[in-house]
């Protein structure tokens, strides 16, 4: 098959990938793939909220504050005062695109208390905030006509000299492997979540832009840094929102005691989330939970107000914990949920790979440090989206179309065909169950030396099973056997970069916590963590960490 | 518990027609209709194919049918079905061309809901300019009013439920056009009228028999043929009343409010005139009817309370409206 061209391709067509796709000049060709069609992207399944200071109350400034403090102190502030400092200006453009925020009694977009934000700042749309940028964002996608390739996996980059000339990837529906060849190259991948057995990510959260991007060169930022969700649903993990604290929800043991009390005192369950899901472990661990949860107790906000702002909630609580929030407390537990580390990108989502560009939660700009505040992630996927499509507009002047060998695709067609020829073998879902059942064992809320060496074993053993492992399918149309099977390798592939991490790491910083090391240690770590590739597992590095108005300060809430 | 489970299993492209195959496997007692599929996936066959991804109802990606009923798999519970069916039986979506198993084409879905112009259109003159300032003014009601159609996640289930869609290919189906009412009823679009008009002929909203099928399907109370009745509104008051659909409509109402009660006997004439050639196709149905006893006389007295069934009428008359106001802060 002939090779594709494309001035730029988006690898990920959720709010990031969409977001820069809309920034282009209309004679620039756009093309983006995606492994799911746009709107099933798990930017859909965000809930509470979006971050801007909009009030005349509030200041960008306080905003950033906030962010730092959650970050504790690893976010790189000149990132984080661009984010705070658009962030209005993008959520007044995402409604005025067509996104149904819900509203105060002066007409304007309504805004909710969140955890670690000092003033109620998030806007929303119900409980379904993500939902409904993703799908206005869909409606612009679909006004301007951009090319969207639905349903093709990422296998690799095609680099050549140093440089990112293309991607090659595989048609799902047909089973073609094809190669794009384009000017630049936008990762908009989105997280790793599915890393863990339980996680409230989707079951496509595998990280499989990272995971391409750092096999082809580029360094991950950070990975050992991710948040666990304090309320997420025991039986499937899935997400309960912040905004449901945010509107007054308390989280009560066992005793019926708002454990909060002793671990935040001022913000109670509005403290950070690294915090409020650090003190769920331990009520649980301290033989305070009720069947492996705490208690989300929502029944004081009364059916009306649950009606109203968390309709999903209640059905989501209804369908899969069979509780109804109105009568009872749900269940709730802390649950993988969102990657502050990926691919290392600069505020305009450059990547140290020319040719390279990342936004969104596969990127590492970092906004988020060391724990990223609840709000903030959708706002970062608008304001860096935004700032990449710009970027690499400008990139594109004067730069030529190249012309990269076929052996990319020639040899991503070997590598499939020998995956689908071996004819026995372990299967994948077994091998990702042993992963994510020890990533969340080791390498969970609490961390310490022991685990998470024995983690590095578990993980370079997965990792080399995972390579021979075996592809059932041997059909050609629509293999998900066969994507399945790479998303393992790339989920194996990030565990070694995390469990890296999370072991050089000697301190306690945010979301990543070692039992043996309970302080944060400005001196030795303040600065982020590097990984390159290397066939011996991941080989660290660090770079600083950019301060520019915020002192590092002890946090509490 | 360990169940059966049986799945259509097809892949025309290779040439194999639909089959049923069962599976026997051990699931736990709470689990849903997409864990079984992946325990059938992960223990049984890695061939077995169908699209998943966030396993709580937002994404949209795994409608199928359920005994024969379309809807998610993932918030679908495997005990219920077995409990109200006897057992688990699941097919891919309707109306659509299968790619594989469970999977089907999308695009055909795709390009009906594109056919609605799905955006808010405003003037080039409204829209912002960096960095953006103002916000659009809208009350809380105004975004309530988009409610239940801003609640779509695209999952096809409505469509594949959708009896029109069987029969009639060109119908744009229910979760296109509660699409379309979603921006019709938003104050911030200035398209209204090009949509309606748009929607007006065939395929459209007048093509929709308020079977109920799409609101019964909806895993998250859209309520799409709420939505098409929107429509129909919208357009009558809007002006496109030149449909078989909206003179049904507005004849119904005139007869009612001339007799205090519907007249079959009248409304074909009344629709179509009295133009014998239009009135043509009526005479077989007719002449059945009146060999039954059934043909009603169109000549009626009307009924005592004519006048309070007027008043009535009077009353009730005005449906929502947007609610949209300029206020201060709003762009030009």
């Amino acid at each position: 098959m002939s090779m594709l061209s494309h001035d730029v391709i988006i690898v990920g067509a959720g709010l990031a990938g969409m977001r820069a796709a809309l920034e282009f000049a209309p004679g620039v060709d756009v093309a983006m793939i995606s492994k799911v069609h746009p709107v099933r992207s798990h930017s859909g399944a965000a809930q509470g909220g979006v971050n801007a200071a909009l009030h005349e109350d509030d200041s960008w400034e306080n905003h950033a504050y906030d962010t730092v403090k959650g970050s504790d102190y690893l976010g790189d502030q000149d990132a984080i005062e661009i984010m705070c400092r658009e962030a209005p200006s993008d959520i007044r453009q995402m409604e005025h695109w067509g996104v149904i925020f819900s509203r105060n009694d002066e007409e304007r977009i309504a805004q909710r208390p969140f955890g670690g934000a000092g003033y109620p700042r998030t806007c929303y749309a119900a409980d379904r905030t993500g939902h409904a940028l993703l799908h206005a964002m869909y409606e612009r996608v679909m006004r301007r006509g951009v090319k969207v390739y639905e349903e093709w996996f990422l296998l690799s980059l095609i680099m050549e000299d140093g440089e990112c000339r293309g991607i090659v990837a595989l048609d799902i529906p047909t089973g073609q492997v094809v190669s794009m060849r384009a000017r630049a190259v936008v990762m908009a991948t989105g997280g790793y979540g599915r890393v863990y057995r339980t996680s409230s990510n989707g079951l496509v959260n595998t990280g499989d832009g990272m995971a391409v991007c750092y096999e082809a060169g580029a360094p991950l930022m950070d990975m050992e840094f991710v948040q666990f969700h304090p309320t997420t649903l025991k039986s499937n993990g899935v997400l309960i929102t912040e905004g449901s604290r945010g509107e007054g929800g308390t989280l009560i043991n066992a005793l019926g005691e708002r454990f909060m009390k002793t671990y935040a005192p001022n913000a109670m369950e509005l403290a950070s989330r690294d915090v409020v899901s650090r003190a769920e472990q331990t009520e649980i661990l301290e033989g305070r939970g009720v069947d492996g949860c705490v208690l989300l107790d929502l029944r004081h906000l009364g059916r009306e107000k649950i009606l109203e702002r968390l309709p999903q909630i209640r059905e989501l609580a209804i369908k899969f914990a069979g509780t109804d929030p109105i009568e009872v407390p749900i269940p709730v537990r802390p649950g993988a949920h969102y990657s502050m580390g990926g691919i290392k990108a600069d505020f305009n989502g450059a990547t140290p790979l020319p040719g390279l560009f990342a936004a969104g939660e596969c990127s590492c700009v970092s906004v988020h440090g060391a724990n990223r505040l609840g709000g903030n992630s959708l706002l970062e996927t608008l304001v860096f989206g935004r700032r990449t499509g710009a970027f690499v507009n400008d990139y594109l002047v004067g730069r030529p179309m190249p012309s990269p060998a076929d052996t990319h695709r020639v040899e991503q067609e070997k590598r499939l065909a020998e995956m689908v020829a071996r004819p026995a073998g372990e299967r994948g879902w077994a091998l990702r169950e042993e992963l994510g059942t020890m990533m969340n064992r080791n390498v969970g809320v609490f961390r310490d030396r022991a685990g998470l060496e024995a983690a590095v074993t578990v993980a370079a053993n997965v990792a080399e099973r995972a390579r021979r492992q075996w592809v059932m399918d041997k059909g050609k149309i629509f293999n998900t056997d066969l994507t399945e099977a790479l998303e393992l390798q790339h989920v194996t592939e990030l565990a070694r970069v995390i469990i890296a991490g999370a072991l050089a790491r000697e301190e306690s910083r945010g979301a990543h916590f070692r039992k043996d090391f309970t302080t944060r240690d400005d001196a030795k770590w303040m600065r982020h963590t590097l990984a390159h590739p290397d066939p011996d597992g991941p080989k660290l590095s660090h770079a600083p960490v950019a301060f520019t108005r915020f002192e590092p300060k002890e946090r509490t809430y | 518990m360990r169940i059966e489970i049986e799945i259509e299993r097809s892949c025309p492209g290779e040439g194999q027609a639909a089959r049923f195959q069962s599976f026997h496997v051990e699931v736990p007692r709470h689990a849903t209709v997409l864990d079984t599929l992946m325990a059938v996936k992960n223990q049984e066959d890695g061939s077995v194919t169908f699209r998943r991804s966030c396993r709580s109802a937002i994404c949209g990606s795994c409608a199928m049918r359920i005994n024969g009923r379309s809807g998610l798999a993932c918030d679908t519970q495997v005990e219920g079905e077995l409990r109200r069916h006897g057992k688990l039986r699941i097919q891919p979506l309707a109306h659509m061309p299968v790619v594989r198993d469970l999977a089907v084409e999308i695009d055909p879905f795709w390009a009906r809901v594109r056919a609605v112009q799905p955006w808010v259109e405003r003037p080039r003159e409204a829209e912002p300019s960096w960095p953006v300032e103002q916000e659009t003014r809208m009350p809380q009601s105004a975004a309530e009013e988009m409610d239940d159609t801003s609640k779509c996640i695209m999952c096809m289930s409505c469509f594949s439920a959708c009896e029109v869609a069987e029969v009639d290919t060109r119908f744009l189906g229910p979760a296109a056009l509660a699409k379309a009412y979603r921006f019709v009823a938003d104050p911030r679009d200035t398209n209204t009228q090009n949509r309606l008009a748009t929607l007006n002929g065939g395929g459209g909203y007048w093509d929709c028999t308020r079977c109920n099928q799409c609101v019964e399907a909806c895993p998250k109370d859209v309520k799409p043929m709420e939505a098409i009745v929107h429509l129909r509104r919208e357009a009558i008051r809007a002006g496109f009343t030149g449909t078989i659909g909206s003179r049904h409509i507005t004849d119904f109402l005139s007869i009612v409010r001339q007799e205090g009660r519907l007249n079959e006997g009248r409304m074909p004439m009344q629709m179509k005139g009295f133009n014998p050639f239009k009135l043509l196709p009526v005479l077989p149905l007719a002449w059945r009817m009146w060999r039954k006893g059934k043909l009603p006389l169109p000549w009626h007295w009307p009924i005592p309370g004519v006048s309070q069934v007027r008043r009535i009428m009077d009353r009730k008359g005005g449906a929502r409206r947007k609610s949209f106001v300029v206020g201060k802060g709003d762009l030009k």
